[in-house]
């Protein structure tokens, strides 16, 4: 392939004049762009022109099926009002505040036990090699798989309860996954068990990637293990933790199915994330409007993210 | 191997062609109706079809229930493919005619005297706009209490006629040590037990009014208050692991002994029969205490599409024989549904059966045969959904008074609106 590009390129000044060259040339030249052309169209029409579509019905009166004409912000006038329904709790309400919940404790969580388990992995231990996967195999499950599996480990009458109290330990009790106040740290518990195998992974990547003549000077100057972490190896995983948080954060977002088979929902709808309300909505309520404006709310949150961290990515590069 | 293929493919395209060209002999179905006795209870539509020559093709739907169903059928319409015939539920066809797109079938309704033999409250989903839209195939109704039979003989218990009767018998098993009441803690079902407690608690008038007029007075009386109270002290009396479980869990919890009760519709019937149970001697089906005479009623719709001109034909074919008499019986024997026409003879059905059937007439000609808010029947999805929530929010406490929830009640179906 590069030898067909080299010659060509030695051709090309001494036949310039002639007109079936250059045709030859400019296609060429065009011939990335043609390729790339069908999947760039499908991204414009089945990306940004859905998205303009969601944002165009979340401003019309739209029921079962789609209607175009433009009603003015009622949508989101309910959505504002909503947000300020604590008690008894809106759907909203509990949905947003889920999302604030789980958001941060799961990033947090998985940041914190993914960084510590490949830490302690990175000891030079005897069978890394099979412990490794261990950890790393609940992320090749679905998140539908993890939500049945941990539903029935925590339903007091199948899972973790009955089992202990079988073996006698009958005061234990763990019904969070029926509670309306916990349920929605079952889902931080299992989301959890799924994601930071591979938060640890890809911590593992990067501490192996730090050159060892810094670690061996620092222990020449004393440093303990610990200042040796905190001070030296923690601030030069800066990148990882970078894409470790933009991989969890849209986990976290878009976990809709982990809610709907751990808890279908959870007890009077408080497991719902911001994704099971824009579904309910547009599907089972006949709501499209509102489920469109719902999902506009969470493109702009996510955006107000993502927005800010590009930038940064792109002025530091361009520097 | 790959010759066969081959051939295969020009054959079917070829018959696909040829199929074209006359009226195509082929239903295209899109329902849910997938797991054992519903799947069974439908193959006696799809030989009736056979026998006229009609072949049977069930549109595909990833994922199983309605409402994935549904989600699929919306598509299939915007993109104008339209199946023959769709299970659909109460207003999902009202939308979908006001959509235009549904057949009309009043020809064939006034040939086979549906008018007279499909009871009216039905035909407020089947008719649109004084055409026949949609046949129904059966009517469920949800106001009936499912009673292991050996645990009420244990207790010593008797039929409740009232609510009052209902409480202290579910006091009995209590005492008995057994868990008096099966319930999952869904929404849909802790609303579907809800329509009973507020036609039991405020009777026939009282139900019409709120849960199908959703008139405002009502809603906010100290009857519906009165209800919900009710509601509190049934759900006393479940066992503390209820919430999230389903329907037929519950239902398996009667039917093992471990619960004296359930409330729920008849479809949990099928569960009886499945588990080789006869009404009578294994189990007892008595309305809700305080209910009878009314019906509380939800119906499976066979969705008629305005399909072209050369599958007209086979659509006639398929809502014919969906509301003939021997289909009507044949299907809801196995379903445990009553017909939705009052014309059909019961001897084929069960002691539960018969009372259905007799009960479904009764309610009809008396006027007191009502939708079911929580199935559905008695108002748009957006209001039986926020019927739902409210109902769901009070079981599990976070609306804590019947004040609280008659006020959000109102609230939320305004919003709705």
């Amino acid at each position: 392939m590069s030898t067909v590009a080299e010659t060509q390129i030695k051709l090309t000044p001494e036949h310039d004049a002639r007109p079936g060259a250059t045709v030859r040339s400019r296609l060429q030249d065009l011939l990335p762009k043609i390729v790339l052309a069908p999947s760039f169209a499908a991204t414009i029409v089945f990306v940004y022109g859905f998205i303009l579509w969601t944002i165009y019905l979340s401003f019309t009166n739209s029921k079962t099926f789609p209607s175009y004409a433009i009603t003015g912000a009622r949508a989101y006038q309910r959505l504002w009002r909503w947000t300020f329904e604590s008690d008894p709790p809106s759907s909203w309400y509990t949905s947003i505040t889920n999302m604030g919940i789980f958001g941060f404790l799961y990033i947090l969580i998985c940041l914190a036990l993914g960084l510590f388990l490949a830490i302690l992995l990175d000891q030079k231990i005897r069978g890394e090699g099979m412990l490794r996967p261990i950890y790393l195999y609940p992320m090749a499950l679905s998140f539908i798989v993890t939500g049945v599996a941990w539903k029935w480990f925590l339903d007091p009458g199948l899972g973790l309860e009955q089992t202990l109290h079988q073996w006698g330990w009958t005061s234990f009790h763990f019904d969070w996954i029926k509670n309306k106040d916990f349920v929605i740290y079952t889902v931080v518990i299992a989301g959890v068990w799924q994601a930071s195998g591979f938060i640890m992974a890809m911590f593992l990547a990067g501490l192996r990637g730090i050159d060892g003549e810094i670690m061996k000077a620092a222990q020449i100057d004393g440093a303990s293990t610990f200042q040796l972490y905190r001070r030296i190896v923690i601030p030069m995983l800066r990148p990882v933790f970078l894409s470790a948080f933009i991989v969890l954060a849209h986990l976290a977002i878009k976990s809709y199915d982990l809610v709907v088979a751990l808890t279908s929902g959870g007890p009077g709808g408080s497991a719902w994330l911001p994704s099971n309300f824009m579904y309910e909505f547009t599907f089972k309520r006949n709501e499209m409007a509102v489920g469109s404006a719902s999902a506009v709310i969470m493109l702009m949150t996510i955006t107000a993210i993502i927005v800010p961290y590009l930038y940064s990515e792109l002025r530091e590069k361009s520097r | 191997m790959l010759r066969k293929f081959f051939i295969g493919t020009a054959l079917a395209t070829s018959f696909a062609f040829s199929a074209h060209a006359a009226d195509v002999k082929e239903v295209q179905m899109l329902h849910w109706w997938t797991s054992g006795g519903e799947a069974a209870a439908l193959n006696v539509l799809k030989q009736d079809l056979a026998k006229e020559g009609y072949a049977w093709k069930d549109v595909p739907v990833a994922g199983g229930g309605g409402d994935a169903a549904m989600t699929a059928l919306k598509a299939m319409v915007a993109a104008g493919n339209y199946p023959t015939a769709s299970q659909m539920l109460g207003y999902t066809v009202l939308d979908y005619a006001a959509a235009g797109v549904m057949g009309d079938l009043t020809e064939t309704a006034k040939k086979e005297g549906w008018d007279k033999s499909v009871p009216a409250a039905l035909q407020k989903f089947s008719v649109y706009d004084g055409k026949w839209v949609a046949a129904p195939v059966n009517v469920h109704s949800v106001n009936w209490l499912w009673i292991n039979k050996a645990v009420m003989d244990k207790i010593g218990g008797t039929e409740p006629k009232t609510f009052d009767d209902f409480i202290a018998l579910l006091d009995k098993a209590k005492a008995a040590g057994v868990i008096p009441l099966a319930l999952g803690g869904q929404n849909w079902q802790e609303a579907t037990m809800f329509d009973s407690v507020v036609l039991s608690t405020g009777g026939p008038e009282f139900y019409k009014k709120a849960m199908n007029d959703l008139d405002e007075d009502s809603l906010k009386s100290d009857t519906m208050k009165k209800s919900f109270d009710n509601l509190a002290k049934l759900v006393t009396y479940v066992d503390p692991n209820f919430s999230g479980r389903d329907w037929n869990l519950a239902t398996a919890m009667v039917i093992k002994g471990d619960a004296l009760v359930q409330v729920m519709g008849d479809w949990a019937k099928g569960e009886f029969h499945a588990a080789n149970k006869t009404p009578g001697t294994d189990f007892l089906c008595y309305r809700f205490p305080g209910t009878d005479g009314s019906v509380v009623y939800n119906s499976d719709m066979f969705g008629m599409f305005n399909v072209p001109e050369d599958r007209k034909a086979a659509q006639v074919a398929l809502a014919t024989a969906t509301l003939s008499k021997s289909f009507q019986s044949a299907f809801n024997v196995v379903k445990g549904s009553v017909p939705a026409r009052t014309d059909v003879p019961d001897t084929d059905f069960d002691a539960c059966g018969k009372k259905g059937i007799a009960d479904l007439k009764k309610a009809n000609e008396g006027g007191t045969l009502f939708g079911s808010l929580a199935q559905g029947y008695g108002a748009p999805p957006a209001v039986a959904n926020a019927y739902k929530d409210v109902v769901s929010k009070f079981v599990h406490g976070q609306i804590k008074t019947s004040d609280e929830a008659v006020t959000e009640l109102v609230k939320a179906i305004d919003d709705a609106k």
